[in-house]
């Protein structure tokens, strides 16, 4: 009974991970119908900032929450910067070329990415500083630390709040004339490259939070952190209905807990003849049914196929 | 037009000091250039552990120059011809294509088991002896290749080795077994598997992870509920050190042991306070208690300003084997040198070096390391070529 506790919170810690670097991959995709995979880099680079600004900070005796604080001032603008600035040099010339142009650049941007975080940060991996506190909490034998209760709750909270902006406000608004037809909104008076960029700095700020979070929790960062997360991310979004802001939290969840169910007791249960080596497999398994039942993901609505 | 002209100067008095530079060292030489191939990670994630073994070798490679060799009468000097396999084994394949296209005479490589294996074949069809330096699998020798070589104790030794340990000294009685998917992971795993289960203890769990993961909860979780004394890794320090931290927080009351990819300073590093009590069976002598160890320790850190990290001095011993092997053959013929390197016998830096019919390092010493107090310590020394299990 522990166990399944124990697992079920492995899961849903680890599911809010994927949901919350999914939130950046749905917004971009849901507007623009692109996707980012140099999200999951973006996400790297808010974990390496700060790392390096803590480093700086260290010696000066500030208390850890003021280092913390001060990182996330410089970590959060930053990649939104980055997000802005890939938007504009990599993906507004091909904004409407054939769909595979932009999708390569993007796989082009994540390599830059990766290899620029080498160039100035080497290709070790880093230990990383307990920034949020990680003594677990026993509850009912099964143990949660702080650190994770903040990435469940945080990322419930940033979807909660992006469902408002987007249903809410102004800029919301914006955002769904944009991704309904962007002709149709430039039209309106909707400036189409301000909604973009803006989509772009949020999720990016967002990545840049994830990072943190997940760094934390583990513990340890290195260049190649985001792309297995951007990779899963993106399957969790998929999975949930890609473009649907709320799918994204659902599909990270349940993927984590497929993951964090299907590696703890599949090999128990067959007897040893699958291990947890299979965890990916199963994780994929799942996505390929729920694509071939429901090929616009599970809470994804069937829209006509944009030109 | 007058900006071109000057570039165009700038070039031409570049080119004029390169080429200054390669007389000066053709004119130095005398004699013939011998040149010896070197592969590791030099970049990636295991880079400190390739850089590592390229300084041993390099070391290894100016002292005998140094020296002033002398092969079939004439005088020689070495060069050492260094690549970069980034761990990765369709890159080992090629970078052993390279060095077999630039006929070196032999090769101190690879450091990964999954590297080491595929280029075998490349040094064998080329008829290039290779001595590794770290490779610990034990199908690296049992290919059936003549060429293939290796100054460490292998897996069927190592991984036995830290089962004796943990039967005889920490009397366990329930064990699980996490392995990386890698060569070397899965092979020291099972070799540690196989000797415990031999030995009455119960294998509780055996799990799965990869070489990039940073997630080890679930399974983590899965042993917890087995209750084990003792968690067995086979992996490295890179998975190993968030392993750690991991099982601190759920709450494990299990140790962790693995292998020498773990008993580096990096795995204190990234698992903090979580690192205390690890256990580590490493090939070879503690560096300190080596024949050569502490003078060697010193060259090293007089040369390169670093310390050595872990398998330097087994990089340093090949490029002396191999010397050897040439003073005997009177010949830098890869053939000639092949067939005296199966004989050679001499004390170096790691202990007494000397290879059985397979190409194995003959009674490989191992030690058992633990962390205390943030350091490696060791603790024990188990003779690794006394009791090997018998191989799948």
């Amino acid at each position: 009974m522990e166990t399944l506790l124990q697992q079920l919170i492995n899961g849903i810690v680890l599911g809010s991970v994927y949901a919350l670097v999914a939130l950046g991959y749905t917004m971009v995709y849901g507007i623009l119908g692109l996707i980012n995979f140099a999200h999951g880099e973006v996400v790297m680079v808010g974990a390496m900032v700060t790392l390096a600004v803590i480093k700086l900070l260290a010696g000066s005796g500030l208390p850890l929450a003021v280092q913390l604080l001060i990182a996330l001032g410089v970590a959060i603008p930053a990649c939104m910067a980055l997000g802005a600035t890939i938007e504009r040099v990599a993906y507004r010339p091909l904004r409407n070329a054939p769909r595979l142009a932009p999708l390569i650049t993007a796989i082009g941007v994540s390599i830059v990415l990766q290899y620029l975080v080498v160039l100035i940060w080497g290709r070790g991996y880093h230990p990383y500083p307990e920034l949020l506190p990680t003594t677990p909490i026993d509850i009912a034998g099964a143990r949660i630390s702080p650190a994770q209760i903040i990435i469940v709750v945080f990322s419930a909270l940033m979807m909660g709040a992006l469902l408002w902006l987007v249903h809410h406000t102004r800029l919301g608004r914006a955002m769904r004339a944009t991704a309904e037809n962007p002709a149709v909104a430039r039209l309106m008076g909707v400036n189409v490259n301000h909604v973009i960029t803006m989509t772009f700095v949020i999720g990016s700020g967002l990545g840049a939070i994830a990072g943190i979070l997940v760094s934390v929790n583990y513990s340890v960062a290195h260049y190649q952190m985001g792309f297995m997360l951007g990779l899963k991310a993106f399957t969790a979004a998929v999975l949930g209905g890609i473009g649907n802001l709320a799918g994204a939290m659902v599909g990270g969840l349940l993927l984590g807990l497929i993951e964090a169910l299907g590696s703890g007791y599949v090999g128990d249960l067959t007897g040893g003849v699958f291990g947890s080596n299979y965890r990916d497999v199963f994780a994929f398994i799942v996505l390929i049914v729920v694509l071939i039942f429901r090929p616009s993901g599970l809470l994804g609505e069937r829209v006509a196929e944009r030109a | 037009m007058k900006q071109r002209s000057s570039f165009l100067l700038f070039s031409a008095a570049l080119a004029l000091i390169v080429a200054g530079c390669g007389k000066q060292e053709a004119a130095s030489t005398g004699g013939d250039t011998i040149k010896i191939g070197m592969a590791a990670p030099l970049t990636g994630t295991q880079s400190h552990i390739g850089q590592d073994i390229k300084n041993g070798t390099l070391l290894g490679v100016e002292e005998l120059n140094a020296q002033g060799i002398e092969i079939g009468g004439k005088k020689v000097k070495f060069e050492l011809m260094a690549e970069d396999d980034e761990a990765n084994p369709a890159k080992a394949t090629t970078v052993a294509q390279k060095l077999a296209d630039a006929k070196v005479v032999a090769v101190v490589g690879h450091f990964n088991s999954g590297c080491s294996i595929p280029a075998s074949k490349v040094y064998a069809d080329a008829g290039i002896p290779q001595i590794s330096p770290g490779s610990t699998n034990p199908r690296y020798t049992q290919q059936g290749y003549a060429t293939t070589f290796r100054v460490v104790a292998n897996d069927d030794q190592q991984g036995p080795a830290g089962a004796t340990y943990a039967i005889n000294s920490l009397k366990v009685k329930k064990v699980a077994v996490i392995d990386d998917s890698t060569s070397y992971g899965q092979g020291l795993a099972s070799a540690f598997e196989r000797t415990v289960k031999a030995a009455g203890v119960e294998v509780v769990a055996v799990e799965h992870t990869t070489d990039k993961d940073t997630d080890f909860a679930a399974i983590l979780t899965n042993i917890k509920s087995k209750n084990p004394d003792l968690i067995f890794f086979g992996g490295i320090d890179t998975q190993g050190g968030p392993m750690l931290k991991q099982i601190q927080s759920l709450g494990l009351s299990a140790k962790l042991m693995g292998g020498d990819g773990i008993q580096t300073p990096n795995l204190v590093h990234l698992a903090g306070d979580a690192a205390e009590g690890t256990i580590a069976s490493i090939p070879g002598l503690p560096k300190d208690k080596m024949p050569g160890g502490t003078a060697f320790l010193d060259k090293f850190k007089k040369r390169f300003g670093v310390e050595v990290e872990l398998f330097a001095p087994m990089g340093y011993d090949a490029v002396f084997a191999l010397a050897e092997a040439m003073k005997k053959a009177g010949s830098t013929e890869s053939a000639k040198v092949l067939a005296e390197l199966k004989k050679v016998q001499f004390n170096g830096v790691t202990g007494p070096v000397a290879f059985d019919d397979k190409g194995d390092l003959k009674n490989g010493p191992i030690t058992i390391n633990v962390v205390k107090g943030g350091k490696w310590v060791p603790v024990e020394t188990i003779n690794g070529g006394a009791n090997p299990a018998p191989a799948k």
